[in-house]
């Protein structure tokens, strides 16, 4: 492959071009209640070429990795058709490498029969516990190669390995249906979704619990969230407006996004990294051959860095990040997050609820979205605060809040730190990308909830 | 290639199908105002599904170039019948091809040059409107080809054109952010750059000053897309044959019974002609239909799959759809709500003493479906004052339980427009529904 890949690469007359050819396969196994319904593998394999030529992009893709060379002019025709201005990349040396995937236990050494026994046992687990309704668990493994390519004389090998089980618990107690999950990933252990039972029990016993919810009071009210919900904080209310790609060519944007800025108390700090081993996040190359690395987007409360593909450094002139993903050989790539967290702080979780009067404990998300300005997030888990101390159940909370003022209302960063051990995927312009994100518990002195 | 892998694979089992599909597409992006890419896209791939010794194998490839790819895939396939679970279905042995029109050779002989038109146009009225507007515009055409055939000689052939026009704007002063878009798809080259500008100029308009709401309950109007994105999950959800199956639907046991308001009707339809989401048939063969959901307030029809409906004892509907690696499952094809007696936006808006209007709830199908309850930001909206729009809501939530709404329903509106392609409603005033805002 490294010999057509570079061939193909030797004669072309744009400012920058580069060849990208993954392989992948991949195993899913799902169940819907106590019925297993799904065992299927998908093998792909494709490619692309993408080129530069005078600030105009050109990309092809393709499922028949054949005339690499004519592809390359006409992904470089296609850039000189857009472009007349100046193409402005980043300058990262070039890199050879070969990157190979070391599994602690390789899901591809387990057979199939292996994995539904175990999975198997995760449904018997859940189906124990009484009033559920239904479940879903699902296993899934992946593996992906990819041959890349560029004209700086970059050429690397990656692999890249993924293995998850989630499980989806509904409970249900006449018209009243309540729902809990779980789920565990990693980039490199088969490990990490054995032995949960006791996991996928207390997940089972969540959903149940949740019967006896009540809908939330709306209104701003002061909120702890824990780790697990306050990492999907940190990538909706700020991650996602550290991507360059939303800031370098929106000149009002950058105004307010400018290096030095102040957004939270001194004890703040948010970063994003590729390097975490485990998180299926992590990688060592982003799909533009860039090394990956770690970024402090927020450091002692100030903006200090964001994330970068090739062209919003050279655009805003600053160092490369390693932060251009794609969903797969099918797409270019966009400035993506990789493991986003906030870092530890000093209060314990017993001093924050001694600070909440009337507020809200929230656990563990479903999801999470941002508009830049305003971000919103669902927990799953929620309780009443009264005088310092956790009361009644609550059901269907949702947190928005506002980019430019929520991160000023943390006023504690708890002295824990936990990643999500589910992993997340994040979506953006109609791609997804695996992600991890972390945190302590924190405190917000107002946040907005919607009630009913 | 279709014929070849059935035969290959019905040498290790009773029943196979395959399907298979390409697809070439030319998306070009505008990007703060201007030209940003020109993108080609090739994909093709091969879905094989079997039943060996009564159970369900899978298996999808898009490598299939080489001698031994087919193999492979049958093998795979094999493999996953194993523990596959057991087929509770027959697959048709009709041919349909005929039916609904969703191809149009306008659109595959619309060349690069035509899209950066459309594209162009779309960008300049937007500028010209207000050149402090920030655009991205996005103009792609699509031509596809699926041949789906079974073993008992069912299935169908099919070629689909698809032709869309998006843009957003950014109007960025201070740490005040509104974004606005617009996106229009069809399967006949009929795309207006001027209705998308006009629709986001109409949206940037309402929304330029600032409103003022406060935390109460109050008479809620729904756009078509805001509709989408706060209240119609649930319900598609709960009338999947699968969460009914799973008795997880809240209205699994009212079939039959009004749940509703008498003034809500929906039905799924796949015969619309022109519609991204119409075809001959579903991902199973089956000829797709029009199929009332929801009548004058009565639960009608779950929709439903092969699969699951032979598990439910429940007849198909032609809802079998599938990503092209995972097995056929409940999905709709084109959702359509009945128009009401309530006349335009403006005659709705023109009801309402008190009010917000929502144009989109940022996140309110992110919480617990199953119950109902949604809680959304929202990301675009107005405030409504003695009928008029009185200017943006922001920073506040719009929350509530999606059947509780939508069987409090003041008015809808009398002209359905699509919002997103394949979801085509008029606007919807709810009675009341919770807002809270940030105070201060």
């Amino acid at each position: 492959m490294r010999e057509r890949i570079e061939d193909a690469l030797k004669q072309h007359t744009a400012d920058f071009v580069e060849i990208r050819i993954e392989e992948t396969k991949s195993t899913g196994i799902t169940y819907r209640g106590k019925d297993l319904e799904e065992v299927g593998t998908t093998t792909q394999l494709g490619g692309n070429v993408r080129a530069a030529v005078n600030g105009g992009w050109g990309f092809v893709s393709f499922n028949r990795i054949v005339d690499l060379r004519e592809k390359v002019s006409q992904a470089v025709s296609q850039a000189r058709l857009v472009g007349n201005e100046k193409t402005e990349l980043v300058e990262v040396p070039p890199v050879q490498d070969v990157v190979q995937v070391s599994m602690q236990r390789d899901p591809w050494e387990v057979s199939l029969a292996e994995k539904k026994q175990l999975m198997d046992s995760y449904v018997e687990e859940i189906w124990r516990t009484p009033k559920i309704q239904t479940s879903t668990v699902h296993y899934g493994d992946g593996y992906r190669k990819q041959y890349y390519g560029n004209s700086t004389g970059t050429y690397i090998e990656q692999e890249r390995g993924r293995v998850f089980a989630r499980f989806g618990v509904v409970a249900r107690d006449n018209g009243n249906v309540q729902q809990s999950r779980a789920g565990f990933a990693s980039s490199e252990d088969y490990g990490v979704v054995e032995g949960r039972h006791a996991d996928v029990r207390e997940a089972a016993e969540k959903a149940v619990d949740m019967l006896d919810a009540q809908p939330p009071k709306g209104g701003e009210f002061m909120v702890i969230l824990d780790s697990t919900l306050a990492g999907v904080f940190a990538h909706e209310a700020f991650g996602h407006l550290s991507e360059a790609d939303h800031v370098y060519e929106n000149d009002k944007l950058r105004e307010i996004m400018v290096l030095g800025r102040t957004f939270g108390g001194k004890f703040l700090n948010i970063t994003d990294s590729g390097e975490v081993r485990g998180l299926t996040g992590s990688f060592a190359y982003d799909d533009e051959g860039v090394p990956t690395g770690k970024q402090y987007l927020i450091r002692d409360g100030e903006l200090v860095g964001r994330l970068h593909s090739r062209e919003t450094a050279g655009k805003m002139n600053e160092a490369p990040t390693g932060n251009a993903r794609a969903q797969s050989y099918s797409v270019p790539p966009l400035v993506r997050m990789r493991n986003t967290a906030i870092e530890p702080g000093e209060t314990p979780l017993e001093d924050m609820l001694a600070e909440v009067k009337d507020g809200v404990y929230c656990k563990n998300w479903y999801g999470g979205q941002t508009s830049m300005e305003m971000f919103t997030f669902s927990c799953m888990e929620a309780y009443a605060i009264r005088d310092g101390k956790l009361a009644e159940p609550l059901r269907g909370v949702n947190l928005s809040g506002n980019v430019f003022t929520t991160l000023e209302n943390i006023v504690a960063v708890g002295n824990d730190f936990a990643w999500d051990p589910a992993g997340g995927t994040c979506g953006k312009g109609g791609q997804s990308a695996p992600v991890g994100d972390g945190s302590p518990h924190v405190l917000i002195s107002k946040c907005l909830v919607g009630g009913q | 290639m279709v014929e070849e892998l059935l035969e290959k694979a019905k040498q290790s089992a009773e029943v196979a199908e395959a399907l298979y599909h390409e697809s070439t597409e030319l998306p070009i992006s505008f990007e703060a105002n201007r030209m940003k890419s020109i993108n080609a896209r090739e994909s093709s791939g091969m879905a094989l599904r079997i039943i060996k010794d009564g159970r369900i194998g899978l298996g999808y490839s898009t490598k299939l170039s080489e001698p031994g790819d087919l193999d492979a895939l049958v093998e795979s396939a094999v493999e996953s019948a194993q523990f596959g679970a057991e087929a509770k279905f027959a697959l048709p042995s009709t041919y349909t091809t005929n039916g609904v029109t969703i191809f149009d050779p306008a659109v595959e002989a619309l060349t690069l040059d035509n899209l950066v038109a459309l594209g162009t146009e779309a960008l300049d009225l937007l500028r010209n409107h207000d050149e402090e507007f920030l655009c991205d515009v996005g103009a792609s055409k699509r031509v596809s080809n699926v041949r789906l055939l079974n073993s008992h000689g069912g299935g169908t052939e099919y070629r689909k054109s698809v032709v869309s026009l998006g843009a957003s704007i950014n109007l960025t002063r201070g740490e005040d952010l509104l974004d606005v878009w617009h996106y229009a798809v069809s399967c006949r080259a009929e795309l207006e750059p001027q209705a998308v500008a006009q629709r986001i100029i109409r949206r940037v308009e309402d929304a330029r000053r600032q409103g003022t709401v406060r935390t109460k309950h109050m008479p809620v109007l729904f756009t078509p897309q805001g509709l989408g994105s706060a209240l119609m999950l649930p319900l598609r959800q709960a009338l999947s044959g699968k969460t009914v199956l799973e008795g997880a639907s809240p209205l699994s046991d009212r079939l039959g019974e009004q749940v509703f308001d008498e003034k809500l009707s929906i039905y799924d339809d796949g015969t619309i002609d022109h519609a991204v989401g119409s075809s001959p048939t579903d991902d199973e063969g089956i000829p797709l239909q029009r199929t009332p959901l929801v009548e004058n307030g009565y639960v009608r029809t779950f929709i439903y799959d092969l699969q699951t409906a032979g598990l439910a004892g429940a007849e198909p509907t032609g809802n079998g759809e599938r990503s092209p690696n995972s097995l056929p499952a409940p999905g709709y094809h084109n959702v359509v709500v009945a128009p009401g007696s309530g006349g335009s936006l403006d005659d709705l808006i023109g009801d309402v003493d008190e009010g917000i209007v929502v144009e989109y709830a940022m996140g309110a199908s992110m919480g617990n479906l199953f119950s109902g309850d949604f809680s959304g930001n929202v990301h675009l909206g107005y405030k409504i004052e003695n009928g008029k729009l009185a200017g943006r809501v922001k920073d506040t939530m719009v929350a509530g339980n999606a059947y509780a709404a939508l069987k409090n329903i003041a008015a809808i509106g009398s002209e359905p427009e699509w919002a997103g392609g394949s979801f085509y409603a008029p606007p919807i005033l709810v009675a009341d529904l919770s807002v809270s805002t940030r105070e201060g």
